[in-house]
């Protein structure tokens, strides 16, 4: 059940569900530059709204930035805390994210590193060909003192069809704002405990269970 | 499967079987529960005036028992007699580094921690048998317990100490104890404690080891005044006495130094603001009744300290702001810090300084659960508190 042949629904709304869109980093970053009125990140909601198309959010992890980089840069980790992506496959210098759909299907996105500088960042987009058009990127940078690292998780996230197509795309998985925090926390979790948190009283009662079950 | 007390409404908790809890991250234990206790705190699911409790919960967060199944990475052994503390903490974190083992940032699933953000502006940690604002762990109130972060939170203790002097390490005391160390108490204070329940009375026993002069304890009911006087404080009946004038005379028309809140958001009492609180909590818009410490507030000297060890949980009305600010009054308050306080409170207890089991009124099987709920809030003058014991046979 990993194939896109498999999947029912276009595959841009599963794309949706992956929080991932299509605004572009390059778009992002001369925004970034630009700056705004005050020193809060750019995805921070601003009051008159503004644009919401990004999403990010920030955790402090109280181990050494390079731990935290490397187990990030092996894609392969991934998936212990992102709750959508089932499997990721390194092929050379693409890998193949194998992300979580309606119905028990999954989808198959080819991802290429953008952009990365050694403890320090890591981008990654989707490949011209692939169905999906996905980017993300995270940041490694020192906390005060001895408090670790913060570690900040930002993606793009522009839904075609707007209201509706947001709508939509929380009949399947989790609003990106939402899958966003907690996989940022579930990393942290599991930097911090060697564990993911579970509050369950037997395994096929936790979430993970739970959604395999589901399928 | 086991045997375990159950929530199902307000005023509605039941003994079920339901099914044993079980190993699943590697640093988890299982402990087979030897005494649990019931918590006033537990009175206030029981009242339904906590969000976030599903059908089917089990509580209980006061409780001890032997280690029976450890994971690969936990470092008790079986056979072990363990407390734990009913605040679960993961010993990694910020917070849990500098000893705010209360704010612990991972206990709570990160998929549960949404709600408290949302009401508090961060979430709250795990507590064991609490509502699913903390988590939503299975309680103590039962035959087996799975304790996650199991290196951490539970402490060993040693034979010779039988389980009623040694099971309330796992809230209550230590509880009792912060809320008097959180009044920074100085040798010649004058110490006004609200509530002779189990914390009450734990904090104003605490106060006096930690040299208060003189320690005065409020409450209605004779029989817990009484316990309150056997510890060595003297007593207001709020029902017979105006609370703030006895206490200005009480301390030579200055006002106490600290104030402790050991009542929480249910406080008791006739007053007409009390009341349109009951009124509002029991039609959903969640208002506190926060009648003790309001009173606490008034009654406190300007510069002292207000400490509040008691539950809220959302919103107060009324708050007497002004008197706060005018008066310039510090105020310290949170869920315990329960492994910060362990080691010295078992050696306190050890060594005969505080004494844990007077308070007990009632021992029961836990198959009794219910009825332990239902005495426990409707009896308080009796019914003190209430030790659960699973291995206990139901009388005839």
């Amino acid at each position: 059940m990993r194939s896109n042949r498999d999947l029912k629904t276009p595959a841009s709304v599963v794309g949706l569900g992956l929080a991932i869109g299509g605004i572009a980093f390059g778009t992002f970053l001369s925004r970034r530059r630009k700056g705004g009125a005050d020193d809060a990140p750019v995805y921070a909601r601003k009051s008159p709204p503004g644009d919401h198309s990004l999403v990010g959010r920030t955790v402090t992890i109280r181990k050494p930035r390079a731990e935290l980089y490397s187990f990030w840069r092996d894609f392969g980790n991934l998936p212990q805390f992102m709750e959508n992506v089932e499997e990721i496959r390194k092929n050379g210098d693409t890998s193949t994210w194998v992300i979580k759909a309606p119905g028990g299907a999954s989808v198959d996105v080819e991802t290429r590193v953008s952009d990365e500088r050694e403890n320090d960042l890591i981008a990654w987009r989707s490949t011209e060909g692939s169905d999906i058009s996905t980017s993300g990127r995270v940041e490694f940078t020192d906390a005060p003192g001895d408090r670790g690292t913060r570690v900040s998780l930002i993606m793009a996230y522009d839904p075609p069809g707007g209201a509706a197509g947001r709508a939509l795309a929380k009949l399947f998985l989790r609003e990106p704002q939402v899958q966003a925090r907690h996989d940022l926390k579930r990393f942290k979790a599991l930097m911090e405990t060697g564990e993911i948190t579970t509050s369950a009283r037997r395994k096929d009662q936790t979430r993970e269970a739970k959604q395999q079950e589901n399928g | 499967m086991m045997r375990a007390l159950t929530w199902h409404g307000t005023h509605d908790v039941r003994v079920e079987t339901v099914d044993d809890p079980e190993i699943i991250n590697s640093r988890d234990a299982i402990i087979k529960i030897t005494s649990t206790a019931i918590c006033g705190s537990d009175l206030h699911l029981y009242d339904g005036v906590i969000p976030g409790v599903m059908p089917g919960d089990v509580l209980g967060h006061e409780f001890m028992g032997e280690v029976v199944e450890t994971g690969r990475d936990s470092t008790l052994k079986k056979g072990q007699r363990v407390v734990v503390p009913f605040t679960i903490s993961c010993g990694g974190c910020f917070h849990c580094k500098i000893q705010q083992f209360s704010a612990c940032e991972n206990s709570n699933p990160a998929e549960k921690q949404d709600m408290s953000a949302t009401l508090y502006g961060h979430p709250m940690a795990g507590l064991f048998g609490y509502s699913h604002l903390t988590g939503g762990y299975s309680g103590g109130q039962a035959e087996y317990v799975r304790v996650p972060y199991s290196d951490v939170g539970p402490i060993v203790v040693p034979d010779h100490l039988e389980d009623d002097k040694v099971l309330f390490l796992s809230d209550i005391l230590p509880t009792g104890w912060m809320g008097a160390e959180n009044a920074e108490i100085q040798p010649d204070d004058t110490v006004a404690v609200w509530g002779c329940g189990p914390v009450g009375l734990f904090a104003v026993q605490s106060a006096i080891v930690m040299g208060a002069s003189k320690v005065i304890a409020i409450d209605h009911y004779p029989n817990r005044l009484a316990l309150a006087k056997q510890m060595g404080a003297e007593t207001i009946d709020f029902r017979k006495t105006d609370v703030r004038e006895a206490l200005m005379e009480m301390s030579g028309g200055i006002g106490v130094d600290a104030v402790i809140d050991a009542v929480g958001m249910e406080a008791h009492g006739f007053a007409v603001d009390n009341m349109i609180d009951i009124a509002k909590q029991k039609i959903g818009i969640g208002a506190d009744r926060a009648k003790a410490l309001k009173q606490a507030i008034l009654a406190v000297r300007p510069g002292g300290r207000v400490s509040i060890p008691g539950v809220y949980g959302g919103m107060t009305d009324k708050f007497p702001l002004g008197a706060l600010m005018e008066k310039g009054l510090q105020v310290r308050s949170g869920q315990t810090h329960v492994q910060r306080y362990l080691k010295d409170l078992l050696e306190k207890i050890e060594d005969g300084t505080l004494d844990t089991t007077f308070m007990i009124s009632h021992r029961l099987p836990l198959e009794d659960a219910a009825r332990g709920y239902k005495c426990f809030r409707e009896e308080q003058n009796d019914w003190t508190k209430v030790v659960l014991k699973p291995d206990m046979e139901m009388a005839k």
